[in-house]
């Protein structure tokens, strides 16, 4: 069979011929930017400005499952606009769900009574809340993982800061009857594979997550209805944890008495026990080698200067950028323009809730020509901050190396 | 919901991603045939140009392998040696 023919028959069979109402592509030579230097020769190759439906051009990563890049330029806004925040999807079907014909089923073996749920049942019949979260992929960065391993190798735009509004997950739940012998819930969302033995994208949580009063089922982002390859119509989101576990395209709930077996919890989404500063634990899919990824850990970016930029002598340097965490909250953010021999304190920007990210700005006036380096390091609540080096994963996750970027003052 | 989702769905599946992803193009080689055929059933071509160039054989044969034990490509015994050879000479480091 043909790649064509077997295109044409997973999606309908649509004849592919509407380039004409697509926005061009922009191809941009050079390599900054389709991702910092840094990342694999092909990866710098094979990434395109790309428009996908509702979408400004973004870094396009892959096509089919579409995961595509916010550049750095955006977020530069305390809020990502839906229009350029990131795409990351595991499946090539990723079904469009009607609002009116969409329905959340909760179950599983410890709940007393399962019931479906429409969205107007949902907007009705719970609290609406809003929260600011960064949404942030476990393996935003790990193109700039060296040595390189596989996977998407995302720069630093497989994340997103944005309002999220829904009902907490919590309510739902607890309508539903939660045994005494509940252990986790897992999440089902309509995306699929193009064969049936690729395993489904089912994601779960311990309960005390699942419970968590910020833990949503959420409808809008950003004042406006989930874009389609964000969610909509619902997703979950979990502040703090990494987007592996926010399921898009929601369908199903299920509390759960074992310990959820399927590959995307089992296998995928682990990082050597012990090796990273995580706090959160999820002790019942913790193994003896691994356990699941949880918590974003303390990182920062610079957003305005891009590696090599010219500086005249002379000339106030305004640096900005963005500082968070798992939520715990960003307690400073330092600049180093010396390598790191020395650090100021830079100045942080409107404090949006404790898992949205923070804006920070830092001014200097370099003091002779040539070239300088430009360092940004970010400090939590709890006094966790941001390593120098790497710390080794096999799937490159957690990246929160210290940025270091060049400029050059003529 | 919006007339403007539905259009966007469409676009999604019937535009985009298709059309401009079919302008991707492996480099040139025997094998290559082999690798489209199996690789793009489930994935666009693009994910092997994204990881080079780094992987040696023995990494590209833990990807091929992956993608057969646990995402459930159907290749044939057969194939895998020379979808291998062909990742590993064009796109291995």
């Amino acid at each position: 069979m043909k790649r064509r023919d077997f295109l044409e028959g997973v999606t309908g069979g649509v004849v592919v011929s509407a380039s004409g109402v697509l926005t061009p592509r922009f191809a941009l030579s050079g390599s900054i930017s389709m991702g910092p230097p840094e990342l694999p020769s092909g990866a710098l190759e094979s990434a395109v400005l790309e428009a996908l439906p509702g979408k400004k051009p973004l870094i396009k990563r892959t096509f089919r499952p579409p995961n595509f890049e916010t550049p750095v330029s955006y977020f530069n806004e305390l809020f990502t606009p839906n229009d350029v925040f990131y795409v990351r999807y595991h499946l090539i079907n990723i079904p469009k769900v009607n609002e009116r014909d969409w329905k959340l089923r909760i179950g599983g073996e410890a709940v007393e009574k399962p019931f479906e749920v429409t969205m107007d049942e949902l907007k009705i019949g719970f609290e609406q809340v809003e929260i600011a979260a960064v949404n942030q992929c476990s393996g935003n960065r790990r193109g700039l993982v060296q040595p390189h391993v596989p996977g998407i190798q995302w720069g630093y735009g497989a994340m997103g800061n944005a309002r999220w509004r829904g009902v907490r997950l919590k309510e739902v739940l607890n309508k539903a009857g939660i045994k005494k012998d509940a252990l986790e819930a897992v999440f089902n969302g309509t995306d699929s594979g193009a064969i049936a033995g690729t395993p489904d994208f089912v994601k779960s949580l311990p309960m005390w997550k699942a419970l968590d009063e910020n833990t949503l089922i959420a409808f809008e982002m950003n004042g406006e209805p989930l874009p389609h390859l964000n969610g909509y119509p619902a997703r979950l989101v979990v502040p703090g944890w990494t987007a592996t576990y926010w399921t898009k395209q929601l369908s199903s709930v299920d509390v759960v008495s074992k310990p959820f077996d399927g590959f995307w919890m089992k296998t995928a989404y682990r990082v050597p026990k012990g090796a990273f500063p995580m706090k959160d634990r999820f002790l019942s899919q913790e193994a003896e080698v691994n356990t699941p990824i949880t918590e974003i850990l303390v990182n920062s970016l610079i957003t305005n200067i891009e590696n090599g930029q010219r500086f005249s002598l002379g000339q106030w340097i305004e640096v900005q950028g963005i500082a968070w965490d798992g939520g715990h909250g960003i307690e400073r953010v330092e600049v180093s323009t010396d390598e790191g021999k020395s650090w100021r304190l830079a100045e942080l920007g409107h404090d949006a809730g404790r898992f949205s990210w923070r804006q920070w700005n830092f001014r200097f006036k370099p003091d002779k020509k040539g070239v300088h380096s430009l360092m940004v390091k970010a400090t939590n609540r709890i006094g966790g901050t941001q390593t120098f080096q790497l710390i080794q994963n096999p799937a490159g996750y957690h990246h929160n190396l210290v940025q270091k970027l060049t400029i050059e003052v003529a | 919901m919006s007339k403007r989702v539905v259009l966007i769905s469409f676009l999604f599946i019937s535009g985009c991603t298709v059309t401009e992803e079919a302008e991707f193009q492996l480099k040139d080689g025997p094998g290559k045939d082999l690798v489209s055929a199996n690789c793009a059933m489930c994935h666009s071509i693009d994910y092997i140009q994204m990881n080079s160039v780094f992987l040696d054989r023995q990494g590209w044969e833990k990807s091929v392998d992956k993608m057969i034990k646990v995402m459930g490509a159907p290749i044939k015994a057969e194939d895998v040696a020379p979808i291998v050879a062909y990742l590993t000479k064009y796109y291995g480091k």
